[in-house]
């Protein structure tokens, strides 16, 4: 039994999510990215003797929004010691919720209707950054390693779901949407590239219709949503081929090399650390009051699937496929307000999530600074048909590269002055007349010179001219 | 021998100067410190300029604080910003804090002068002193006996009349013990009640600071200075401490005592029969003494002896060679880490290591921590059911005198022992302190220990200023 058919995939992921406070999770020192090594530093994140951790309110409120968020319950939590000697770990201890963690029994709704279990979303601090100097870079070819702890201390939220996940695509739909709910929470900047966002894949094979799961391999090492793709069908492949070929799938934790496209075992349950945890003595336990919960619950604005369902709405509630595509990349984006804004302005909705999800899109960071009002300005005169699609998009890039504006005056400077059905008649006049063989032709009946007007219009009116009012021109003085 | 009291009303009425105080004290450190060697660390510069600072505070009119000019002793487990602080151990030598401990800031605000670092047992594991990596510190009354530990050097300092007030930490009894041992007064405060910032952790959970002098009026002094919510422990008590010092001398009519046979049975006789003599001089002086059996406490000793190494295990991982310290170097991080622990650390440290990383394993978790928890558990409502029926416990510190230098150094378990009658208020986080009470069969200072609910600091110093006030002199303390 070969064919992958016969195979279920099982999936569980652990999401790692940096919170973007002020200050780190146990002393006041900065949360921030990449500044000079050991700069942002203090006895407590260097785990000097005799400091002590007191928490911090702000990453509390967060992770309490990242579990709302999740339909998760808030619990009365507290904190354990993990225990593992690395030079990354300022105490040779992490500190973590263990046993009894702020945010459980939560779920996940995908955008395809799945629901995928979250089983705890708990708090926890992140460790210093190692960096091998020497021969190849690798742990253990270096010469010596150099330790940031800048990092040491950063809060962050282990989102750990439930083994409900089913195929490579699915994990990267609950990744893509978790990624959405935690930036919409402002819980994380979701940025994966800088790290905010780490994802461990625990990956099984079974037989369809089996009942118990088979035998897990923790991925690590899962730095986008590519790597987590490609790492699930690498390592389902790999797994199959094994009970394929008659050999069992050995528990271990398996790095993915991203350039070699494959994974590969690091540690075995065997080798595993015993972390030893237990109670955090130098921390009180943790039990935000309900009053604080409501606050956070009734302060969370709406989630990505909130805002979806909005922009379905506004198109009507039956949008094609290709109008999903836009509207999920429009909310991943963060651009739905503007799309909402320009349709209340009067704009039409599907040409504004087309122009939101592909030109404003383009624009990158700048695109999202595009003031809403320039933007529901100018659809609808693009709507009206007083710019033509090509007009609209100039102004478009013209507006966000001056971060606004008032589209009209804009699109006069531009040159782009709307033409009048008088001015538009006299250029076609002068168009046929300047190519009486043409204009035999068409009369006669051959449609496809119209095309050779339309050009010829156009260039004439340096693309101010509606394609299809000249069309329509044409075959009013044909009759 | 002045108080601290005396000193710091001396100092603030202008009869005496602060630089006169510590020139005095660092005079006597340098002529009897030599054979005690009760500190590893004189502050003669610091505490001069220190002195001077509030000399000029006098001088413009200002009050430097209820302990100005008075020198105080700091176990050398205390930050000390820019000033070596070892805690007994190579691991630790020559590492340079960058802040003060909560204390020593409390310390300086009240105008206390710091006047060095003292010796302990290496990172407060020990009863004698004698588990320090700089050599051991003898008793100032005995010089071949050990002044208890693991404070033995601030006890001693105080014992041998260098300075009127020392510091120590309290985990198992590592105050009282000493000071029982010394001869001097030893404290320890409810847990919370005195920050642990800034003091290097053995066992978080059981660790307090607490104050060492030479009379009940003078710790309570001492306390009421350090007894303050700190923002920085968030174990630390949001409920503000009473003074205690304006109640001491206040009787100890109809006060319920509760003289607690688990406490003095285990002890050798002649410290047994000092015990019961306090207990005399307390109802002499209109207290209600009743017996009070506490049974529990007997398992207090086992359950310490897994909780603390078990935090310790935790605690003392970060002595890695990595970050600051002793670093042995090798061929990569994680034999480093072993060269760096193996050469840095002594035997006692190594045994609680293993024994506390043991007691957390995988499949030993709940046959010994856990176990210990429910135990620790056990003894909280043990002492709850006894204050129900008395207001203070009353028994011995330490179950002999001062031993023999050497006496117990390879038989640890005899060495725990002595730990045995003031473990439980560690468990419990109650406060308890150590009063002088007479001398033993071979002359040398019996302690005698009260016991007291948490949040009764007040209560507890009354009751131990009674004690005080009802021993018989003893030759040593002329």
């Amino acid at each position: 039994m070969s064919a992958d058919a016969e195979w279920e995939t099982v999936i569980g992921l652990e999401v790692h999510c940096e919170l973007a406070t002020q200050t780190k999770l146990f002393c006041g020192c900065p949360n921030a990215f990449g500044d000079d090594p050991n700069t942002n530093v203090c006895p407590v994140c260097l785990g000097l003797p005799g400091s002590l951790p007191v928490i911090n309110a702000q990453a509390v409120e967060l992770a309490m929004r990242i579990g709302t968020a999740l339909h998760c319950e808030i619990r009365p939590s507290s904190f354990a010691r993990k225990n593992y000697f690395y030079p990354d770990q300022a105490k040779d201890y992490q500190i973590s919720q263990y046993d009894e963690p702020i945010n459980a029994n939560g779920s996940l709704p995908l955008p395809d209707g799945t629901v995928i279990g979250v089983t705890r979303a708990h708090l926890e601090e992140d460790t210093g950054k190692l960096t091998h100097v020497g021969a190849g870079g690798r742990i253990s070819s270096a010469h010596h390693a150099l330790v940031d702890y800048n990092r040491s201390g950063v809060p962050l939220v282990e989102i750990v779901s439930e083994p409900d996940i089913r195929s490579a695509a699915q994990a990267r739909a609950y990744a893509s949407e978790l990624r959405g709910i935690l930036v919409a929470t402002g819980a994380s900047d979701g940025r994966m590239e800088e790290g905010s966002m780490r994802i461990d894949a625990n990956v099984s094979v079974r037989p369809v219709g089996a009942g118990e799961f088979g035998t897990r391999c923790e991925i690590k090492n899962l730095n986008s949503l590519r790597s987590l793709g490609r790492a699930i069908e690498y390592e389902v492949a790999r797994q199959i081929a094994l009970i394929d070929a008659g050999e069992a799938v050995r528990q271990e934790t398996r790095h993915w090399d991203e350039a070699a496209g494959r994974t590969e075992s690091m540690r075995s349950k065997e080798e595993a650390n015993d972390y030893r945890y237990f109670p955090e003595p130098d921390l009180v336990p943790l039990v935000p009051d309900a009053a604080w919960q409501g606050r956070v619950a009734a302060a969370l604005g709406p989630m990505p699937a909130d805002r979806r369902a909005e922009l379905r709405q506004a198109l009507g509630g039956s949008p094609s496929e290709a109008e999903v595509d836009q509207i999920r990349a429009v909310v991943d984006l963060g651009l739905d307000s503007l799309v909402l804004a320009a349709v209340t302005a009067g704009a039409p909705a599907a040409l504004a999530l087309a122009r939101a999800s592909n030109e404003v899109a383009a624009e990158g960071e700048a695109g999202l600074a595009l003031p809403a009002e320039s933007f529901a300005a100018l659809l609808v005169h693009e709507g009206s048909g007083v710019l033509s699609a090509t007009q609209s998009k100039a102004v478009l890039h013209e507006l966000v590269e001056r971060g606004g504006g008032d589209p009209a005056a804009l699109a006069k400077e531009m040159g782009f002055e709307a033409l009048g059905a008088d001015s538009l008649a006299a250029v076609v006049a002068e168009v046929i007349a300047a190519s009486p063989d043409e204009w035999t032709r068409y009369v006669e009946g051959d449609e496809k010179v119209s095309g050779v007007f339309v050009g010829a219009v156009m260039k004439a009116t340096k693309g101010q001219a509606n394609g299809k009012e000249v069309v329509a021109e044409l075959q009013r003085l044909r009759g | 021998m002045s108080s601290a009291r005396e000193v710091a009303a001396a100092v603030r009425s202008g009869d005496r100067s602060a630089r006169q105080v510590t020139e005095e004290a660092l005079a006597a450190v340098a002529a009897g410190d030599g054979e005690v060697h009760a500190f590893v660390e004189v502050l003669g510069d610091e505490a001069l300029a220190r002195a001077d600072a509030v000399d000029a505070a006098i001088a413009a009119g200002q009050d430097p604080g209820p302990l100005a000019g008075v020198p105080v002793a700091l176990k050398d487990n205390l930050c000390t910003r820019g000033i070596p602080t070892t805690c007994g151990s190579r691991i630790l030598e020559g590492w340079r804090p960058p802040y003060d401990a909560t204390v020593v800031e409390l310390l300086r605000g009240a105008g206390a002068i710091a006047l060095g670092k003292t010796n302990m047992d290496e990172f407060a594991m020990g009863s004698s002193t004698e588990n320090s990596a700089f050599g051991p510190t003898r008793n100032p009354h005995c010089l071949e006996r050990v002044p208890g530990g693991s404070s033995g050097g601030s006890a001693a300092a105080v014992a041998a009349g260098f300075v009127p007030l020392g510091l120590g930490s309290d985990t198992g009894g590592s105050i009282r013990q000493p000071a029982a041992l010394c001869g001097v007064v030893g404290m320890k405060p409810t847990y919370g009640r005195v920050s642990r910032y800034g003091l290097v952790a053995f066992a978080s959970s059981l660790d307090q600071i607490g104050p060492f002098a030479r009379n009940v009026e003078d710790a309570a002094l001492l306390f009421d200075v350090l007894a303050r919510h700190d923002p920085r422990d968030t174990t630390s008590l949001r409920h503000r401490a009473p003074p205690t010092l304006d109640t001491v001398e206040a009787g100890v009519d109809g006060v319920r005592v509760g003289v607690c046979p688990d406490l003095i049975e285990g002890c050798a006789p002649d410290v047994a029969a000092r015990v019961y003599e306090a207990a005399e001089a307390l109802h002499a002086a209109g207290a209600q003494v009743e017996e009070i059996k506490v049974p529990e406490f007997a398992y207090g000793l086992s359950a310490y002896y897994l909780i603390a190494p078990a935090e310790a295990s935790s605690n003392l991982a970060r002595y890695d060679g990595v970050r600051y310290g002793l670093r042995v170097d090798a061929d990569d991080a994680a034999a480093m880490n072993t060269a760096t622990r193996t050469a840095g650390f002594g035997a006692e440290v190594k045994r609680r290591i293993m024994l506390g990383t043991y007691a957390l394993s995988a499949g030993y978790y709940d046959a010994y921590y856990a176990q210990a928890q429910r135990v620790r558990t056990m003894v909280v409502e043990a002492f709850g059911r006894a204050y129900a029926s008395v207001d203070v416990l009353l028994g011995a510190t330490a179950p002999t005198t001062a031993f023999a230098l050497g006496d117990k150094v390879d038989d640890p378990m005899a060495m725990y022992m002595n730990d045995i009658c003031t473990i439980p208020s560690n468990l419990a986080g109650h406060p308890a302190v150590s009063v002088p009470f007479g001398a033993g069969a071979d002359g040398l200072p019996v302690g005698v220990q009260v016991l007291a609910p948490p949040l009764e600091e007040a209560l507890l110093f009354r009751v131990a200023r009674a004690v005080e006030a009802g021993a018989p002199q003893a030759a040593w303390s002329a």
